[in-house]
């Protein structure tokens, strides 16, 4: 067995494993689940639940699927075995890490439903968020970890993206592509 | 030899039509209702101090007189897209609903896309295909800017698509937006006019008259396929239409745009089409202050078959 692309074959006396090139629909409970590792559909609900408030309400109407190691997507329209194409909905979660970590845009898609684990940052905290700059922030006293973080703008608050708490710091995960340099905008 | 002198005999003012053409076009920004109304969009303009006009037959649609639609807050939250006034009409043309299956058969970069998810509320199903998989990436982007969740991305060429990856086998409704020669664009990009050939156009006709083609087949009896393009070539418009009145069990039907059009044409350089084609409708830069489009309405099954239009419950 010298050529190596033979270890990459799954043995089929192996457990199923995870290919990252194909999306799977993530099992229904812990119980269901086949591939190690693999995030259940309970345990997502649960984690946006537990972590930000949203409730089922808003997240029971999609499905749930993996491509890559614990790349989690969110998906609202018919699909069966779509493991060949090359997105299905959108980017959402990710899991197979300690702290499992929501990506920017599934944030600012469902984290207005979101009743704690919100930060609102004011005009010009905001404008340096949404540029990538990390800012002390001293006075927050919820959980440490991912947050979401929101401002207020047009007569409501809207969620920018995530932001990674630790130590009185609040540093910006809004990856490079998404950020902007935005104007200050007092209100 | 500029292509545009080969139309001057379809316009009613060749005057205001070159002189149209010649103009810079203004940037333009669709609200994403997915994620925000347009009064909402307006209110985070007006704080911001961002100049915008509305656009009277569109109440989704701002101009941008200062241009850098992407630098601004509601760009950043995802409640607006930059796309061309005529970039819109095609969605308009399909009127996809709610929790039905959609074929995009030339998606990239996924203007349009985004436009029918947000058009059927993020449900049912819209199917976005392109051949190039870098400008997919684009689509993707965006789809994800805008927070779509009802999109599945596939990579295939669109005369042969496959609906094996998908959970059905026909669509209700599929728009054409086809590859073109694109001369539609020459006020945002003078370019295209420099790069004209007339081998491109005959090439790239037989490329639409193949996904047009696949797009009736895969659409179900009664259901609907839109046929747009930005060019004004009749080889590239009314020309792919006749040839699928003459192969395909569809036909071209009549449907209202909100501004104002010319009717397809029926005889170009010595070729005669089907008299149905002046169905379809012709938008010309100087009528609208807009780029130039092509757009065209067709429904699927023979004449008398209307079987299949009642809406189907799912
Ligand atoms: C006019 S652009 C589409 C613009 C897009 N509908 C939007 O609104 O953003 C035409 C697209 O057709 C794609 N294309 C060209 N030939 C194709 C083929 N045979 N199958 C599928 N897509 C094709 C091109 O890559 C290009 O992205």
């Amino acid at each position: 067995m010298s050529d190596p692309d033979h270890d990459l074959e799954p043995d089929a006396d192996h457990e199923p494993a995870n290919d990252g090139q194909r999306f799977d629909r993530l099992p229904a409970t812990p119980a269901d689940r086949e591939v190690a590792g693999r995030a259940s559909r309970e345990e997502v609900l649960d984690w946006w639940e537990e972590r930000f408030g949203i409730g089922r309400d808003f997240l029971d109407g999609y499905s749930f699927w993996e491509k890559g190691a614990g790349k989690v997507w969110v998906f609202n329209g018919e699909a069966d075995d779509p493991s060949r194409v090359e997105a299905i909905g959108m980017t959402f979660l990710r899991t197979r890490q300690e702290h499992w970590k929501p990506t920017t845009r599934a944030v600012q898609r469902f984290g207005g439903h979101a009743t704690r684990n919100v930060v609102e940052l004011d005009p010009e905290r905001a404008s340096r968020f949404a540029a990538g700059e990390d800012q002390d922030l001293p006075d927050w006293d919820g959980d440490w970890g991912y947050l979401i973080v929101a401002h207020r703008i047009a007569g409501g608050t809207a969620p920018i993206g995530v932001g990674l708490y630790l130590y009185d710091e609040l540093r910006s995960v809004v990856p490079k592509g998404s950020r902007a340099d935005l104007p200050v905008v007092d209100r | 030899m500029n292509p545009l002198d080969r139309y001057e005999t379809l316009v009613d003012d060749v005057d205001a039509f070159r002189a149209a053409c010649d103009r810079p076009l203004p940037s333009v920004v669709r609200t994403n209702r997915i994620k925000a109304s347009p009064v909402r969009v307006r209110d985070a303009f007006d704080e911001a101090g961002v100049a915008y006009d509305p656009v009277d037959w569109h109440d989704g649609l701002f101009r941008l007189p200062d241009g850098n639609p992407g630098g601004n807050w509601p760009h950043l939250h995802g409640w607006t897209h930059g796309q061309e006034e005529v970039s819109v009409l095609p969605a308009l043309a399909l009127d996809p609903q709610p929790g039905e299956r959609v074929w995009d058969a030339c998606a990239a970069p996924g203007s349009k896309t985004t436009q029918i998810a947000d058009a059927m509320d993020d449900t049912g199903t819209v199917v976005a295909n392109d051949n190039n998989l870098g400008r997919l990436s684009a689509l993707r982007h965006n789809a994800e800017r805008l927070g779509v969740t009802n999109a599945i991305v596939t990579n295939q060429d669109a005369r042969n698509f496959s609906t094996k990856p998908l959970a059905f086998d026909e669509f209700d409704r599929a728009l054409v937006d086809a590859p073109c020669s694109c001369e539609g664009t020459c006020r945002k990009n003078p370019d295209v006019l420099d790069e004209w050939t007339l081998d491109h156009v005959h090439g790239v006709a037989g490329i639409q008259k193949g996904i047009l083609t696949r797009a009736i087949q895969a659409t179900r009896a009664g259901g609907t396929v839109v046929y747009s393009t930005c060019t004004f070539a009749p080889e590239e418009n009314e020309a792919v239409l006749d040839h699928a009145l003459a192969n395909e069990a569809c036909e071209v039907v009549p449907f209202d745009l909100p501004l104002e059009t010319a009717p397809g044409v029926t005889e170009w350089e010595g070729e005669e089409y089907d008299e149905s084609v002046t169905r379809a409708r012709r938008v010309y830069p100087h009528h609208n202050d807009t780029g130039g489009f092509f757009c065209a309405k067709l429904r699927v099954g023979g004449p008398d078959d209307h079987a299949g239009e009642t809406e189907v419950a799912r």
